[in-house]
């Protein structure tokens, strides 16, 4: 059973088309790995999935609920760990699980033990008084995947989790996630660049490039396909190996402006 | 289906639209509490806050009354205090409302996003939380005040002028609000302090009084919503006012439901 359904789903800023017509579907609790270059339209299906665009174009089904009018529904459905941290820096750990329990409609008395069993599975129960402005790039992973399950949604979005993290934290990420799967059945959509992790991770693999899907299949059907032994060669192969302009991004420009502001460090 | 999690709320309408009131209140409540938890936690915000007002306060307090006494305008301090505390109170809220661009930038706002909750609730919980962080900090200057010799005519007419602060302080924040879901970088924060707070802070009759002023500047006066805050202000603290209170809380509240309505559909149609 299909637990995510997309039927040509299209977004369009201005001219340019991010993603272009791409139907693709996810089955019910496998891990489903979205592949491509930066700007390939990754991040803009996931937001479109998650309901923080508008799609131009197409029908998306999630959890069976429609994407278009039963937005609460399908907000309940899943969890989210967004490519950039989404934590409040200036609450603590537990702080940031309770506000996000409570937007989730959860009572006071199931929130308490819902939050120990999560922050306790990813190791930050020691930490939870703690502003979260105080922990490592790999803590603040680990509390947003926490928080993205403290709704026990079915799906779970997972952009780019390991960016940027040294090898133990990733393991132990992965080892979270191949957990959830296993044993909950939670559905796993996610992205990474590093391509080992989404051939060891994933029973599917979708290529995206240009906002077109090239290619779809478990990776050991990617490699047979295109005659590669690693999933990376196949996707130089896919997508040729031409370097893509990375995103500018504002941030940067917004730490010193709030620096001034004296606001964060 | 084959998992059952006894202690979660798993079925969506259970969790939300049968209960959405109650829901909707839940989320105001919380998005409230992290304003006020931000601000209780960051000292040199609320020290760096109080600075400027204060300066005017003493400066403008002590340097122009003999002047003020001297034209026959009575104590200036006394004229003066409604001005400098609405004065605390609308900096600190038209910054709750454009702290709005941070959490957009640092990710935050996609959090509240995706959660199933009605947009409205979410700006409408932040601008509560704002506006009763921006009333703290008007109470203080006042207290701050009387300390260097203010007094009110009627001590129990501190109940209508808490109202008038958090008006003033709501009509701020939800127009900061509406601003930053239109603005993507805090650069633009001087723009609008420069082009919009200050215009409307001098034109309000606050520092000096419109009766006296020039006809254009009276004129203009009319049309700033602050005026209006002002003068309520200034009828509960010192007795004094050039309109009705009532017609002050009338416009001002029209106002601030402008701005709110404004600020919702914004907000909503903003894309994280």
């Amino acid at each position: 059973m299909s637990i995510i359904e997309v039927k040509n789903l299209t977004k369009k800023f201005g001219d340019f088309t991010a993603v272009n017509d791409v139907s693709f579907t996810v089955e019910k609790g496998e891990i489903f790995a979205f592949l491509g270059p930066n700007g390939a339209g990754k991040t803009t299906t996931i937001k479109m999935l998650t309901t923080l665009l508008e799609p131009t174009a197409g029908e998306v089904k999630i959890n069976n609920f429609n994407l278009k009018d039963d937005r609460d529904n399908v907000r309940h459905s899943f969890g989210i760990v967004f490519q950039d941290p989404s934590l409040d820096d200036e609450l603590t750990a537990y702080e940031n699980m309770d506000f996000h329990a409570v937007l989730y409609g959860h009572s006071k008395a199931d929130r308490g033990p819902r939050i120990e069993e999560l922050l306790k599975l990813v190791d930050l129960w020691d930490r939870r008084k703690d502003l979260v402005k105080n922990f490592s790039g790999g803590m603040k992973r680990r509390l947003e995947i926490a928080r993205a399950l403290i709704h026990t949604p079915k799906i779970i979005f997972l952009d780019e989790p390991t960016v940027g993290l040294d090898p133990q934290t990733r393991n132990h990420i992965w080892s979270y996630v191949v957990n959830l799967s296993k044993k909950e059945g939670v559905t796993v959509f996610l992205t990474t660049h590093y391509m080992e992790e989404a051939d060891k991770m994933a029973d599917r693999v979708v290529v995206i490039d240009h906002g077109k899907i090239l290619a779809t299949g478990s990776p050991t059907e990617l490699k047979a396909n295109t005659n590669t032994s690693s999933l990376e060669e196949a996707f130089l192969k896919l997508t040729g190996s031409a370097i893509r302009a990375d995103e500018a991004s504002s941030l940067d420009n917004l730490r010193s402006a709030a620096k001034m502001w004296g606001r964060r460090k | 289906m084959k998992r059952a999690h006894s202690t979660i709320c798993v079925q969506p309408p259970k969790c939300g639209g049968g209960e959405s009131k109650n829901k909707n209140m839940n989320t105001i409540y919380i998005l409230w509490l992290r304003q006020l938890k931000k601000y209780i936690r960051s000292t040199p915000r609320i020290i760096g806050s109080l600075g400027q007002p204060l300066l005017f306060l003493l400066v403008f307090g002590f340097g122009f009354s003999s002047i003020f006494e001297r034209a026959g305008g009575g104590s200036y301090i006394q004229f003066l205090v409604p001005g400098i505390v609405a004065m605390a109170v609308v900096f600190t809220a038209i910054f709750g409302g454009i702290e709005l661009i941070w959490d957009r930038q640092f990710g935050f706002l996609k959090e509240t996003m995706v959660a199933p909750v009605s947009r409205f609730s979410i700006m409408l919980g932040r601008s509560i939380g704002g506006a009763t962080v921006a009333v703290i900090q008007g109470i203080a200057i006042l207290i701050i005040s009387f300390l260097v010799g203010f007094k009110m005519a009627n001590p129990l007419m501190i109940f209508p002028a808490l109202i008038f602060m958090f008006l003033i302080a709501f009509f701020f924040t939800a127009l900061g609000t509406a601003i930053a879901s239109k603005l993507f970088d805090m650069q633009a924060f001087p723009i609008i302090m420069n082009f919009l707070v200050m215009p409307l802070f001098f034109l309000s009759g606050s520092i000096f009084p419109l009766d006296t002023a020039p006809r254009a500047l009276q004129i203009i006066g009319k049309f700033d919503p602050l005026t209006y805050g002002i003068d309520g202000l200034r009828y509960s603290l010192i007795g004094v006012s050039h309109f009705s209170p009532y017609f002050d809380f009338l416009i001002l509240a029209g106002f601030s439901l402008v701005v709110l309505f404004l600020g919702k559909y914004l907000f909503e149609k903003m894309e994280a």
